[in-house]
């Protein structure tokens, strides 16, 4: 019995002990040191740079905004926006929170990395704004304006996941990511409904379309490109289009549900 | 007395704290607290109630259930290494210790590495082993386990197809863990056919899963049917089987019509949740059934505890038992 036993214990540690050796490299959480900016190479001449416009207009009739429960929080069920903004349609059927950027076309050019912080807020029991975008080794500043609980949890494919407490109202994390990657889910697993999405990307030109559907991606040097637009329920869709030095282009992108 | 309810009452805590787990993650509030051991740098015990909202709720009452569990089992080791005359009781008290605090820190592991699947499925199955283990004490220390009163059978069969049947279960209890915690559990949306076709028209890895839980489900149906039909047709005089092979039965119609609510109604937390704990009660229900067939080798009477006319046991001395065989003996220790 003695040696049964033993023999059983020991059996059991060791496979403890060797699946949590295996699985720790892959699930440990080391901090990543942002990468060292890298030095700006053919930078754009100012002089020459154009730029893209266009539209993301919704074609058909737009989903409603479904009303979400809230009331797992007392202060969340005080909050005066209470419905999901998966698909928002504004004048002139323009399609608002589509990320557009520019997703090839820009060559071997390294682009400086800007210090000023941008800030993705938790607001009124929701992430504000809800789809943005920010440059690899840009500060990432994440805020919570509530008197509740949230903690936000970024779950990327490419970058390091990350899953941060924000106590109190004021409190504020900084984080920068060190990869590419167009998407990066955010949410907060407190409160289900919140939920946000960041695209990061290794150069400047992005936007992310306004309450009419509208974008401008200014400063690109005169070339071809292919423009993307993302939005978070109906996909994507990309263009191709050529700008000439000083040369505004306009491109359209039609979603329908 | 007391320790015979004593270790109910932790077993029974131990089935609460699964149904805890399982609303913690039928929820998707396994990363509403992002530290640990403290909940948002409160100590865990001081983390005020007003704040448990939302995710948090259910996160935070599953860590504050498994402490609590975690501290009736160090008792339970305690009383029984204090009281119990058998040494392998006694170290099955420690091995459950050793359980239970393992399974606490594949917890903490498993939110500070972000629900890495391999350790989330691990704290799921090791959440079954304390279970069982708490269990198995709570039979052992039994009125029932020790006493004269129903001869234990010597049935072969009987025990080979109780330890195929709760192996099996056990096995089914982990696909089920692969699923929930690979988000597989609406990955074929219908019931009972799939995609409206007996055998999936298309496969995906979460397909393969799913279908392997409800495979899983169907073996595992067979054999709780033909182990409770081999007790009523060859041991339906002894209430000791009998009792738990009702109770098999009843739990494993109950938890089909959990499965099924559970996909029909789109994982609706509680329906889920009582599917985790009804099927580790089926586990366990199997596992009792397992140690009552084969109560007559394990020799505990014997070796443990007599049983005199008036019903009161009186434990030998734990020095004769250790200097004799050194744990239970075989069936001849009953005779």
């Amino acid at each position: 019995m003695r040696s049964r036993f033993h023999r059983l214990f020991t059996a059991g540690a060791l496979a403890f002990t060797a699946a949590t050796a295996l699985t720790a490299p892959a699930c440990s959480r080391s901090e990543e040191a942002p990468p060292p900016p890298a030095a700006v190479s053919n930078p754009v001449d100012p002089a020459t740079a154009g730029a893209v416009t266009g539209l993301v207009k919704f074609e058909g009739t737009p989903p409603p905004a479904e009303p979400i429960s809230m009331d797992s929080d007392p202060f969340c069920e005080k909050q005066p926006q209470n419905r999901t903004e998966t698909v928002v349609v504004g004048e002139g059927s323009g399609l608002q929170n589509v990320f557009v950027y520019v997703k090839d076309g820009l060559g071997d050019r390294v682009f400086p990395v800007p210090s000023t912080a941008v800030v993705l807020d938790q607001k009124g029991c929701r992430y504000v704004p809800h789809v943005l975008g920010i440059q690899v080794g840009q500060p990432m500043e994440l805020a919570s304006s509530d008197n509740t609980l949230h903690n936000i949890h970024a779950v990327p494919e490419q970058n390091r996941e990350f899953n941060r407490a924000l106590q109190l109202s004021g409190m504020k994390h900084t984080h920068t990511f060190s990869t590419k990657e167009v998407m990066v889910p955010f949410k907060c697993d407190v409160h289900k409904w919140m939920n946000a999405y960041v695209g990061v990307l290794d150069h400047p030109f992005y936007a992310v379309t306004t309450g009419n559907g509208r974008f401008e991606l200014k400063g690109l040097p005169p070339g071809t490109y292919t423009i993307e637009a993302w939005h978070e329920k109906l996909g994507t869709q990309t263009q191709m289009v050529t700008i000439g030095e000083k040369q505004t282009s306009d491109v359209a992108f039609t979603f329908k549900s | 007395m007391a320790l015979r309810f004593y270790t109910r009452f932790v077993a029974l805590s131990t089935a609460v704290l699964i149904f805890a787990g399982g609303l913690v993650t039928s929820t998707g509030s396994g990363l509403s607290v992002p530290d640990w051991p403290n909940t948002y740098g409160w100590f865990m015990f001081t983390f005020p109630l007003e704040k448990m909202v939302g995710g948090i709720r259910y996160e935070h009452s599953h860590r504050l259930i498994a402490s609590t569990v975690g501290f009736l089992i160090l008792v339970l080791a305690v009383w029984l290494w204090r009281s119990e005359p058998r040494r392998w009781v006694r170290r099955l008290g420690y091995l459950a210790l050793a359980a239970v605090i393992t399974q606490g820190i594949l917890g903490g592991i498993t939110v500070l590495w972000y629900l890495p699947d391999p350790i989330s499925i691990a704290h799921a199955g090791l959440a079954q082993i304390v279970f069982c283990l708490t269990t198995a004490i709570a039979l052992f220390t039994s009125r029932s386990w020790a006493s004269a009163v129903s001869p234990p059978v010597d049935d072969v069969v009987l025990r080979r197809l109780t330890i195929v049947t709760t192996a099996w279960v056990y096995v089914q209890i982990l696909i089920g863990a692969v699923m929930r915690h690979t988000d597989a559990g609406l990955a074929i949306p219908d019931f009972p056919l799939a995609f409206g076709h007996l055998i999936p028209p298309q496969w995906d890895p979460k397909i393969a899963i799913h279908f392997a839980h409800r495979v899983g489900a169907l073996v595992a149906s067979a054999l709780i049917v033909a182990t409770a039909g081999h007790v009523f047709y060859r041991h339906r005089r002894s209430g000791v089987l009998v009792r738990p092979s009702v109770l098999l039965l009843s739990l494993l119609a109950v938890q089909i019509t959990l499965g099924a609510l559970t996909v029909l109604t789109a994982r609706h937390y509680v329906i889920n949740s009582l599917h985790v704990v009804t099927g580790a009660s089926v586990l366990v229900t199997s596992l009792v059934l397992t140690l009552r067939a084969h109560e007559s080798r394990l020799g505990t009477r014997g070796a443990g505890m007599a049983a005199p006319s008036g019903g009161v046991r009186v434990p030998p001395p734990r020095g004769a038992l250790e200097a004799g065989t050194g744990g239970p003996t075989r069936s001849g220790a009953r005779a």
